[in-house]
């Protein structure tokens, strides 16, 4: 309740001040908690700061372009913000116009997420509880013979009933035109998917870009284990490169920017550069 | 300046999937699942994930349409029903109403279907009632 009142007086501030056009949130209605654009104080009454995640911050880029001179205010999770900084490196959205409220997750919701670090860079809401990274179920498939890791892994995408869910929910993907509809590599409109290049390309994609929110797992109607392929390649790249995205709006995606030079990746994963 | 959702239910299968549409400024936008939803627990498949695109597409049927001379032209409900009404009865009346057919649909609600099968055996007079999920 505390949190709540907290988070009404920072965001009906926010908003009476006119340091920002609206604020993106959760709002309760008719008993469920969907995002939504707060424009006038009075509406935070049904202010929502519960454990169901929506990707606010994927909503903004919409309104961000359609209002492209307007400052909106955004709560946000750990997660949250580090999509922000992938948006931000990419230049989907402007730093400049984007006020966020950092909101702590609670140890419950921390737990369920496996989330590696459950708190923003500032805490304004919540507080801070630590949690660890639970990469089981990585070292778990890691571990087993590549014959049988192939065949779970196709076992796996052989569900997929080719939604598009994963980037769809996902707040890193943005782009307008994206190789998942690209004709070459996916039959467009039909069924099954190509398999295994379908979530591979993907996989390939998220690589130095995904942030491990885990939205694409929860929206996966066919309970592919997105989060744990999207992980592994997560740690190749920071092997590799010693790249994790959504961290810092300084570095850049290896995968994207490669800079000048040769780049060589060597005996036991190490690279180079020359 | 507007950004809502809209909770509603999914028109294109009988599985009722709760879904987001976004509106924008009174426009359609987009489509989320709704993420506390007990059918579909924020999931959706391809169809579900597109409803806003046919809500506002410029091919969907939007009045009622006769043929007339080769062609399709716009009518009043009132006269559309009226056509429709005699020419049912008409053809119950000469062939019985066991020539006559109706098949519903899964993207109506319950209550269209109920509607539908009470039009069927009630007032044409036959079970010939089927709906396009067993086709």
């Amino acid at each position: 309740m505390a949190d709540l009142k907290k988070a009404t007086a920072i965001i009906s501030g926010l908003l009476a001040k006119d340091k920002v056009a609206g604020f993106l949130a959760l709002r309760m209605v008719a008993g469920h908690p969907v995002p939504y654009l707060f424009t006038k104080p009075e509406e935070l009454d049904g202010l929502y700061l519960g454990e169901v995640r929506y990707p606010v911050t994927k909503l903004l880029i919409r309104l961000a372009r359609k209002y492209p001179d307007n400052s909106f205010g955004i709560l946000a999770r750990a997660c949250d913000e580090r999509s922000l900084v992938e948006l931000y490196k990419n230049q989907q959205l402007d730093p400049e116009k984007v006020t966020f409220v950092g909101v702590a997750c609670s140890g419950e919701l921390a737990e369920k997420c496996e989330c590696f670090r459950p708190y923003p860079s500032r805490i304004d809401i919540g507080e801070k509880v630590e949690c660890q990274e639970d990469d089981a179920r990585v070292r778990e498939i890691e571990a087993m013979p590549e014959k049988e890791r192939h065949r779970y892994w196709m076992d796996q995408f052989t569900k997929c009933i080719k939604c598009y869910g994963c980037r769809n929910i996902c707040p890193v993907c943005f782009c307008p035109s994206c190789t998942l509809e690209d004709h070459d590599l996916v039959h467009l409109g039909g069924m099954p998917p190509q398999i295994p290049i379908f979530h591979l390309v993907r996989a390939m994609h998220m690589a130095d870009r995904c942030i491990d929110c885990g939205l694409c797992e929860e929206a996966c109607p066919a309970d592919i284990p997105l989060r744990t392929l999207y992980r592994k390649v997560r740690e190749t790249v920071k092997h590799l490169f010693g790249y994790l995205p959504g961290e810092s709006t300084e570095d850049f995606p290896p995968l994207e920017v490669l800079g000048e030079g040769t780049f060589e990746i060597g005996e036991a994963g190490k690279s180079s550069r020359s | 300046m507007e950004y809502r959702t809209i909770q509603t239910t999914c028109t294109y299968c009988g599985c009722g999937c709760g879904l987001l549409l976004e509106v924008m400024d009174e426009g359609l936008v987009g489509t989320l699942p709704l993420k506390t939803h007990p059918i579909n627990e924020g999931t959706l498949c391809i169809k579900g994930w597109n409803v806003h695109e046919f809500v506002e597409s410029d091919r969907r049927l939007r009045y009622p349409l006769v043929r007339k001379d080769g062609d399709f032209q716009e009518v009043g409900w009132e006269d559309a029903l009226g056509m429709v009404a005699s020419r049912l009865m008409g053809i119950r009346d000469k062939f019985g109403p066991d020539s006559i057919a109706f098949l519903s649909s899964a993207k109506c609600t319950n209550e269209e279907n109920y509607l539908l099968q009470k039009l069927a055996r009630a007032i044409v007079g036959t079970n010939n009632i089927d709906h396009c999920a067993r086709l």
